[in-house]
């Protein structure tokens, strides 16, 4: 069984959630890249999403932008990303899916990018700008190579196209938080858990709900219904940040801010009148 | 001149497909956030398309505001200089704003107050798109945000000065190169959050279905007109069509009422800049291979890990890596022909027409006019080559001083 199926059904049996850090490949370099993985896992976190950067994100908000940028500067080539992957991938048991553009797989070649991933050892990919109906060969190759595959839904998409989205995933489905950019947010969106609970009366598949997720908070907020709470901006603002401290301080700094984050797991929400 | 089948063909209606391809190429590459507003827009556009009040509200705009049509004229003493075919140019550079770029933003913009949308966003790399989209938003009362890279926006100070003037607000791009690449990233993630109330006037034939469908459309008057003209002046059809591709939107709206006509060849000229490295060039269909850069596939100028490469033009309106993904169709099925002309031949033919004709031509259309002049002299007079003249040369007026040493300083 694939990775993320089985932490899925883990954590379901359990009674558990999921904390889905996102990390861009390469910020502030590979190295740190491949220790970051690790201390995911020791905060808490079930599976990692590892930005591959790209020239030209137009699904990622400024925050990811810039990294991906000072990842490119730094020389981080897709050759590079896979193998510091492979290096970690038999040292830790988080879950790892690529976030990757489409404009990237198909460059690479959708066949050799996947043997490419799967081999490296990820066990998932998720396309952030690839529509549904663009998608048939291309998740068809996902699934020969026994990845899993996950498209976005956003606040947008109405609820039948919502359930074809979620036909055409794999492992999790990937529902958008609130329309637009990436990044942090004061307060969630009010309609987010409705939403959720409609898209679970359509789809079986685990549902991970990511933009705009920044506090232990907002992640105990949204696992109230969600399977999982995927936080990127506000970790890779945190390396920003610490990039010039040097590898290990944002290995430490980040390590720390994913165990606030995973706190929220298990934590009752606050009553919505002190919020 | 070839006088056959002259009867009026209209734009090729077989591309695109619904699903927005042209052949291979097209398609709808987006992020799920912008699904709604591109459906919403291609129902729009479906409804207007077939709407003739519509039709004659853009038509009264065109002639009216914009001065349409334009001439289709005989540069007699530049025929004579070269001693070849003789060479027709059709006047875009006498448009109100000074290019072709006002067909497509006028037309964007009568449809997004058809659409009840009160603003208008758009990307500009050396402005000539930023000033048409302010100037339709300024005659139709909306508000209009324009996207540019604060690189660019030091290159093309006077743009800037001319869209701020127009009451449209220059959104600075800090992100990736600082370029009309990144102004096009930054305008669809604008899009993303804002699509409810405001519509993205795309530049040219490029990104996700219906985008290069609708420009193409809103472009096809040139080519509209430029066939009637050529019956009614010429008595028959061009042997030739010549235009500069960068996205490729003049060179879509000249050649689309031509494909048809099997008689009639084309020829799209890219900017091969400087060299053939990447960097030092802007060609996506001579030098680069299928990918998907802002929402559609076609041609484009990447590394081979997908990644977006740098460009270069002397021509900042051909400087962009990707091409519109119908001339990477019509390049497959071999219907147009793609060439290149380097910074030095641009700037040369530039030169050639102001002392010649007394037209001061942009540096975009001086790629079409240096191929142009080669092709003339390759041919007998009895030929007649239809050059896309889309611009005029004012706003490059500075770039050519300093290339060329001119001035005091």
């Amino acid at each position: 069984m694939n990775r993320i199926n089985t932490i899925f059904k883990q954590l379901r049996a359990d009674g558990g959630k999921a904390l889905m850090p996102f990390i861009t490949a390469g910020d502030p370099d590979l190295a740190t890249t491949a220790a970051l993985l690790p201390a995911l896992e020791r905060a808490g976190a079930s599976i990692c999403e590892v930005g591959i950067p790209y020239s030209d994100p137009i699904a990622d908000g400024p925050v990811i932008q810039a990294s991906m940028t000072h990842a490119l500067r730094g020389g981080v080539r897709l050759a590079g990303v896979l193998q510091a992957i492979a290096e970690q991938r038999d040292r830790v048991g988080l879950g790892l899916v690529a976030m990757v553009s489409i404009s990237i797989v198909e460059r690479v070649g959708t066949k050799r990018f996947l043997t490419d991933a799967a081999d490296a050892g990820f066990d998932g990919v998720i396309f952030p700008d690839l529509p549904v109906e663009e998608s048939d060969s291309v998740r068809a190759a996902v699934a020969e190579h026994g990845l899993v595959c996950s498209l976005l839904i956003a606040p947008t998409t109405p609820i039948d196209r919502a359930e074809r989205i979620a036909r055409a995933c794999s492992g999790f489905v990937y529902l958008l938080a609130r329309s637009g950019l990436t990044g942090e947010q004061a307060e969630l969106d009010g309609g987010l858990p409705e939403r959720v609970r409609r898209l679970r009366a359509v789809t079986d598949l685990p549902i991970a709900v990511g933009f705009g997720i920044s506090t232990a908070d907002q992640v105990s907020e949204v696992v109230q219904e969600a399977d999982a709470a995927i936080v990127g901006s506000a970790i890779m603002k945190r390396v920003a940040t610490l990039r010039d401290d040097g590898g290990e301080a944002v290995v430490g700094g980040v390590e720390r801010f994913v165990e606030q984050l995973a706190g929220g797991l298990s934590r009752q929400p606050r009553p919505a009148t002190e919020r | 001149m070839n006088t056959q089948d002259a009867t009026p063909t209209p734009v090729d209606a077989a591309v695109p497909d619904p699903q927005g391809r042209f052949g291979r190429f097209g398609g709808t590459y987006i992020p799920e956030t912008l699904h709604a507003a591109v459906d919403g827009l291609a129902e729009a556009y479906a409804r207007a398309r077939g709407d003739a009040g519509f039709q004659r509200q853009l038509d009264g705009y065109l002639k009216d505001y914009v001065g349409r049509p334009t001439p289709l004229y005989f540069a007699d003493r530049l025929s004579e200089s070269v001693g070849g075919a003789r060479i027709y140019l059709k006047r875009e550079d006498l448009n109100h704003s000074g290019a072709h770029k006002i067909n497509n933003a006028l037309g964007q913009a009568l449809l997004a107050v058809r659409m009840g949308k009160r603003r208008l966003i758009a990307e500009t790399g050396a402005g000539q798109h930023g000033v048409a989209t302010a100037t339709a938003a300024a005659v139709l009362g909306l508000a209009c945000d324009v996207f540019m890279g604060t690189e660019d926006m030091r290159r093309q100070r006077p743009n800037v000065v001319r869209m701020e003037l127009l009451g449209a607000r220059v959104v600075p791009v800090e992100s990736g190169s600082c370029t009309l690449k990144d102004a096009t990233n930054a305008a669809m993630r604008d899009w993303m959050e804002s699509s409810e109330h405001t519509h993205y006037v795309i530049g040219s034939v490029v990104g996700p279905h219906p985008f290069p469908m609708i420009v193409r459309d809103f472009q096809s008057v040139i080519g509209r007109e430029c066939r009637e003209q050529c019956i009614d002046q010429l008595g028959g059809l061009p042997d030739h069509l010549v235009a500069c591709v960068g996205g490729g939107s003049n060179a879509a709206g000249l050649f689309a009422p031509f494909v048809g006509d099997a008689s009639v060849k084309m020829t799209g000229v890219e900017a091969a800049g400087r060299g053939h490295n990447p960097g030092d060039h802007a060609a996506s269909i001579s030098h680069g291979q299928p990918g998907v850069l802002h929402g559609s596939l076609s041609y484009v100028l990447q590394d081979e890990d997908g990644q977006t490469a740098p460009v270069h033009s002397i021509s900042a309106g051909l400087d962009y890596p990707g091409v519109g993904p119908e001339h990477a169709y019509w390049h497959d099925t071999g219907r147009v022909q793609y060439a290149a002309v380097t910074d030095q031949q641009a700037l040369d033919a530039f030169a050639q027409l102001t002392r010649l004709e007394g037209i001061i031509p942009a540096l975009e259309s001086s790629h079409a006019l240096a191929y142009t002049l080669t092709l003339a002299a390759e041919n007998d007079p009895n030929k007649i080559i239809v050059m896309n003249l889309s611009g005029r040369g004012d706003k490059d007026l500075d770039e050519v001083i300093r290339l060329l040493g001119m001035g005091d300083g």
